[in-house]
C-alpha cells in the first residue's frame, strides 16, 4: 500500500508533488514501517555527528560510486545496498542531506538509474529539520535487511554520457555551476595544487543558471511560479525539450535535474555526470569562454 | 610531549589501519569534536587566515612561528565535521612542533591513515592540501616573505 503523499499547498503546484515531503510530514511518518529516510550528505562525518532518529547513511562516494571505474555501482552491489539499508522495492525512501541536497539529490537521482518507484526528497533538507527544532541522535538504530531484487542499472534515459552530448548539439544545455566557472575566468592562485579540469569554460550554447537559484535562503525549493520564472521564462526552456545538465561532477546538477524533471514536468531532461571534470580535460572536443553561450561547435568526424 | 613527530605519526597511523573503516569515522569525530577553538586574536580576524581552497567546506588555517616553534591554528563550521578532523588531526601532531620537523613532514602522511577507503581519496586531497598550505606558511614566515 502506497504511502500518503504529503499535502503542502506549496507542492501541489509542482508537476509532480509527490516527490517532496516537509519537515511536518516527516516528523509524523518516522514511525512508518513502510519508511526508510536516508541521509546523504557533501561531508561524510555529518550523520555521526547527529541525525534523524532511525535514518541510514548512503555516501555517494563510498557507497554509489564503483571504487574502480568511474561510474556508479551494478545491480548485484545495489540490492546488497538497499538490503543492509532496510530497503525493499517497495519501500518509500526520504532522502535528505546537506548543501540544500545536492547529495541527497544525486542519491535520488542514482535510486532512479535502478529505477526505485517512491523516493522522496525532505525539502529544505538536513539544515531545515535541525532549525525545526527536531530531535537528531547519534544513535545508529538496528537495521531489519530488506528484500531487493537485482536490477540492471538504466543509463539510457535520465543519464547523459559524452557521446550524448556530443550528439546533442542544438537542443538545450543548462550549466548550472558558478558565473566565474561557466566563463572559465576562475583562476588559480600561484604556486598553489590546483584539482580539476585543464581549461576553464563551458561546453559551447550551454545556458547558465546556478543550481542555487533554485532554491530560497532557508535551502527549501523555491515555488512553482518562481521557478517557471527563472527556467521557462527567462530562459526560454519548455518542458517538451530534450535537456542535459551539467557541473563539475554531477552533483549539483542532479539538482537541478530534479527540478526540471519533478518540479516542472520536463520529460526528456538528463544528468551528465561525466560534467566538467570529464570535458575540460576530454581531448578534441570544443569549449567555449567568456559569459555569451556560443555557438553550435562543428565537429569533425 | 616526548615522542617524536614522526614517531606520533607512525602511531596514529597504526591505530587508524588497526580499526575497521567504521571506527576510523569515530575517531576522525573525535578528532573533530576536539579541535580547539580559534584564540580571540584569529576569530575576531578572521582575515588573518588562509582559505584552504581545496576543500569544498570553508576551512581556514594560520601558522605562527615562535622563535624555531610551530603553532598551528584551523578553522572550520560545525557542520563541516570531516574537515574539522582532517584538521584536527594535523593540529595535534604539527602544533608545537619545529620548524625543520614540521617541513621535513612529508605530505603522504594522509595517506598512510587508511581514510580513503573510510572517507574517499577525493575528500582526503583535502587534508592533503591543508598540510601543504601549512608548511608554505612556515616556509613564507622563516623567510619574512609574507606579513
Amino acid at each position: 500500500m502506497p504511502v500518503a503523499f504529503d499535502p503542502q499547498a506549496k507542492f501541489s503546484e509542482y508537476a509532480h508533488p509527490e516527490v517532496l515531503v516537509s519537515v511536518d510530514w516527516l516528523s509524523q511518518n518516522l514511525e512508518n514501517s513502510e519508511i526508510v529516510v536516508v541521509e546523504s550528505d557533501e561531508d561524510v562525518l555529518l550523520y555521526e555527528v547527529g541525525h534523524i532518529p532511525g535514518a541510514v547513511k548512503i555516501d555517494w562516494h563510498i557507497d554509489l560510486n564503483d571504487p574502480i571505474t568511474r561510474n556508479y555501482i551494478d545491480g548485484h552491489a545495489f540490492k546488497a545496498l538497499m538490503e543492509r539499508s532496510g530497503i525493499s522495492r517497495d519501500t518509500t525512501i526520504v532522502v535528505y542531506g546537506d548543501k540544500s541536497n545536492w547529495w541527497a539529490a544525486y542519491a535520488l537521482w542514482v535510486f532512479k538509474l535502478f529505477g526505485h518507484e517512491d523516493v522522496r526528497l525532505l525539502d529544505g533538507g538536513r539544515q531545515a529539520w535541525l532549525e525545526s527544532g527536531n530531535p537528531v541522535t547519534r544513535e545508529v538504530a538496528p537495521v531489519t535487511p530488506g528484500t531487493y531484487p537485482t536490477i540492471e542499472r538504466d543509463d539510457s534515459t535520465i543519464r547523459a554520457f559524452r557521446d550524448d552530448v556530443l550528439k546533442h548539439f542544438g537542443n538545450p544545455l543548462l550549466d548550472i555551476r558558478s558565473p566565474q566557472e561557466y566563463s572559465g575566468e576562475r583562476t588559480h592562485m600561484p604556486d598553489y595544487p590546483q584539482e580539476g579540469a585543464l581549461r576553464g569554460g563551458h561546453i559551447p550554447t550551454a545556458v547558465s543558471v546556478p543550481w542555487a537559484r533554485a532554491v530560497n535562503e532557508d535551502q527549501t525549493f523555491k515555488s512553482r511560479s518562481d521557478l517557471d520564472a527563472i527556467y521557462v521564462a527567462e530562459k526560454g526552456l519548455s518542458a517538451d525539450q530534450s535537456v542535459i545538465a551539467y557541473c563539475r561532477i554531477g552533483e549539483r546538477s542532479s539538482h537541478s535535474w530534479f527540478v526540471l524533471k519533478y518540479l516542472l514536468g520536463f520529460d526528456n531532461v538528463r544528468n551528465y555526470d561525466g560534467s566538467w571534470t570529464e570535458w575540460g580535460n576530454l581531448v578534441g572536443v570544443p569549449i567555449h569562454k567568456g559569459e555569451d553561450a556560443g555557438e553550435v561547435p562543428v565537429l569533425k568526424n | 610531549m616526548t615522542a617524536s613527530l614522526n614517531d606520533a605519526a607512525l602511531e596514529l597511523s597504526a591505530d587508524f589501519t588497526g580499526a575497521s573503516a567504521r571506527e576510523r569515522l569515530e575517531f576522525l569525530l573525535e578528532f573533530s569534536d576536539n579541535l580547539p577553538a580559534l584564540p580571540p586574536r584569529y576569530s575576531e580576524h578572521p582575515d588573518l587566515l588562509e582559505r584552504v581552497e581545496e576543500c569544498q567546506s570553508p576551512v581556514y588555517l594560520f601558522v605562527e612561528l615562535d622563535g624555531d616553534t610551530v603553532h598551528t591554528f584551523f578553522s572550520a563550521p560545525e557542520e563541516s565535521p570531516t574537515t574539522r578532523g582532517f584538521a584536527g588531526i594535523l593540529n595535534s601532531l604539527l602544533d608545537g612542533r619545529s620548524a625543520s620537523d614540521v617541513l621535513g613532514f612529508s605530505e603522504d602522511f594522509t595517506d598512510t591513515l587508511g581514510l580513503a577507503e573510510a572517507v574517499s581519496p577525493l575528500r582526503l586531497r583535502g587534508m592533503r592540501a591543508m598540510l601543504f598550505r601549512l608548511k608554505r606558511q612556515v616556509r613564507e614566515k622563516q623567510s619574512g616573505t609574507r606579513d
